[in-house]
């Protein structure tokens, strides 16, 4: 793996981390299965573009991008808690309608954002090469991230929607209102993955209404690959662990689309593949490690 | 205090499985009463606490606090005034949660949650203070997470959680059922010492009728969602465990031998 792969890699998890602390929060914290974020992650993309287009400034596009994720999380809660539809097909129908709201949104499939500023050219300016300052840039918004969601669960707040993903009867009976947990839980998971969207898009240099398939199972693999390798003893190491998970997943990848056997080579399209056998693996090998163990 | 009238709740209404759990029940709870509740499994003592608490709708009747009307409540909104205290040990409290962390919770039950610390460094002190009134060596304990704890630990834990603020109504349902003799005496102790003390309205489910006389002030027997018994004061006093085996024979005629439940 060459230098500029694994600078590559580090890129994309840091940058992806964010969309991973964001499904952490829904499958983890509230015990929420959300398919939402397929959706959402363009959707942050197409905002953010479409508001850079229109003469906005790149860091506030984020936040309306941010603010439309939390929006299509909130209904996903909303057709949950209120309609009373099961978590996985509420979201699949969000997930669903946020495709053609992203062609709205964006006029057409896609919006390109070569030629304009983005929240990387003030760093690019300074002289920083590329390669550095993408990194440089993430890890600061994914350590920024980190630190928001720890203080956020420790917070009155946050600890009853620990609760929430804990023990529904148990703070029902303490005075909370749990579908509102769970609208603003899964609002807000889906404004961090709409932020990496747009971060993404900014990156890359244009918005596309198909780049978010595949979300959902690159965010549960790295946020299981990270408790796996870095653990999950405490609340702050679990969280900590979603974006090391998401850096370890991302050179996995980097790693396996460089592999040659024989004439054989993986193409970035084997990708969705190779992230569903990898997600297989890791539910299992506690399972098969325990068999193994016995024996 | 709380008024129940003329209320009826099904399970699975309109299907072959319906089931009528509370059948035309009117109560009235006076401010300081202990009700002792009793009856047969499936009698709908469970399905009370439950309408009492909000967790299900009744079809009709009315549910009233203090003169309002408090019928369409939600749970969350009822819980403002009411302490609760589950048969299964493990549905009072988070087990993911340290024992500090649950205790802060149910320290804020019926209050604002917003961008606070969740669980203060006076928080802590106080849960000390509170812990050590169960003597079970906790409050060195307090980060520990719950789900390390015992089913009777966490009984009594949850029964402390439930008094902290103080409840209008406090419900236990049979909380010491599922514990060894041994925690399940000791949670009943417990359990006097903190209703006596804050003299707190109180329904307590116990299948034991010796408990069921002893505590309290007063005592009811359900039958097929049906209140068929309610004694108090003197009456309650006198009651023996033959009275009320004599009320079921009435009541259940032939079935009395298999129902072992209630002799013990
Ligand atoms: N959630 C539910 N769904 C359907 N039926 C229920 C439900 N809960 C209770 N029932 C039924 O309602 C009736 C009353 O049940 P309830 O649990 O109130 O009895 P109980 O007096 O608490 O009995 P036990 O002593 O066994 O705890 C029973 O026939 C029971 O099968
Ligand atoms: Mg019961």
């Amino acid at each position: 793996m060459t230098f500029f792969a694994l600078m590559g890699a580090l890129e994309q998890g840091l940058v992806y981390g964010i969309m991973v602390l964001g499904v952490y929060l829904t499958f983890r914290i509230l015990d929420f299965p959300d398919l939402t974020v397929d959706g959402s992650l363009p959707l942050g993309a197409a905002v953010s573009a479409v508001c850079i287009t229109q003469g906005m400034h790149p860091a506030l596009s984020l936040l309306a991008a941010m603010a439309a994720g939390f929006l299509a999380g909130a209904l996903t809660g909303l057709l949950n808690t209120k309609l009373g539809i099961l978590h996985l097909l509420a979201s699949i129908l969000t997930m669903t309608a946020l495709y053609s709201v992203n062609i709205r949104i964006m006029g057409g499939p896609n919006v390109s954002l070569l030629g304009v500023d983005t929240v990387l050219d003030p760093l690019m300016r300074t002289g920083l090469p590329g390669y550095y300052a993408s990194p440089l840039l993430f890890a600061v918004l994914a350590a920024a991230v980190i630190l928001a969601l720890i203080w956020f669960l420790y917070t009155e707040m946050g600890q009853a929607m620990l609760a929430t993903g804990d023990n529904r009867q148990m703070i029902t009976s303490q005075g909370v209102d749990t579908h509102k947990v769970i609208i603003l839980g899964v609002g807000l998971s889906n404004a961090l993955v709409a932020l990496a969207g747009g971060l993404i898009a900014q990156n890359q240099g244009a918005a596309d209404v198909n780049m978010g398939v595949g979300t959902i199972v690159a965010g549960l693999a790295s946020v299981i690959v990270g408790e796996t390798v870095f653990g999950n003893r405490s609340l702050p190491r679990a969280v900590v662990a979603a974006v090391v998970g998401s850096i370890i997943y991302r050179v996995a990848i980097a790693l396996a689309l460089g592999l040659k056997i024989g004439s054989f080579s993986f193409t970035p399209s084997d990708l969705n593949l190779i992230t569903a056998l990898l997600v297989v693996v890791a539910l299992t090998a506690p399972r098969l490690k325990k068999r193994f163990g016995k024996c | 205090m709380l008024e129940l009238s003329g209320l009826t709740l099904y399970f699975h209404k309109g299907s072959i499985n319906e089931v009528r759990a509370l059948s035309d029940v009117n109560l009235t709870i006076h401010e300081g009463d202990f009700i002792t509740v009793i009856g047969s499994n499936g009698a709908g003592k469970s399905t009370l606490l439950s309408a009492l608490a909000g967790s299900y709708a009744p079809h009709s009747g009315s549910v009233t606090m203090r003169g309002q009307d408090i019928t369409r409540w939600p749970e969350h909104k009822r819980a403002r005034f009411m302490g609760r205290v589950f048969q299964d040990p493990l549905r009072g409290t988070c087990a993911s949660l340290s024992i500090a962390q649950n205790m802060a919770l149910a320290l804020r039950r019926g209050k604002w949650r917003g961008l606070t610390r969740g669980v203060t460094a006076a928080d802590r002190r106080l849960f000390a203070a509170e812990v050590k009134k169960i003597g079970l060596g906790l409050e060195s304990r307090l980060d520990d997470r719950i789900g390390l704890l015992s089913g009777g630990q966490r009984q009594a834990l949850t029964l402390l959680m439930a008094t902290m603020v103080r409840p209008d109504l406090l419900l236990l349902d049979e909380h010491t059922a599922a514990l060894d003799p041994k925690t399940a005496n000791q949670t009943l102790l417990l359990t006097e010492h903190l209703v006596t003390s804050q003299s707190l309205t109180t329904l307590m489910v116990t299948h034991n009728m010796n408990q069921a006389i002893k505590l309290g002030n007063r005592l009811i027997m359900l039958h097929q969602g049906e209140i068929i018994l309610d004694v108090a004061g003197k009456a309650k006093e006198e009651l023996t465990v033959n009275d009320l085996l004599a009320q079921f024979y009435k009541v259940k005629g032939e079935e009395f031998s298999s129902d072992k439940m209630l002799l013990t």
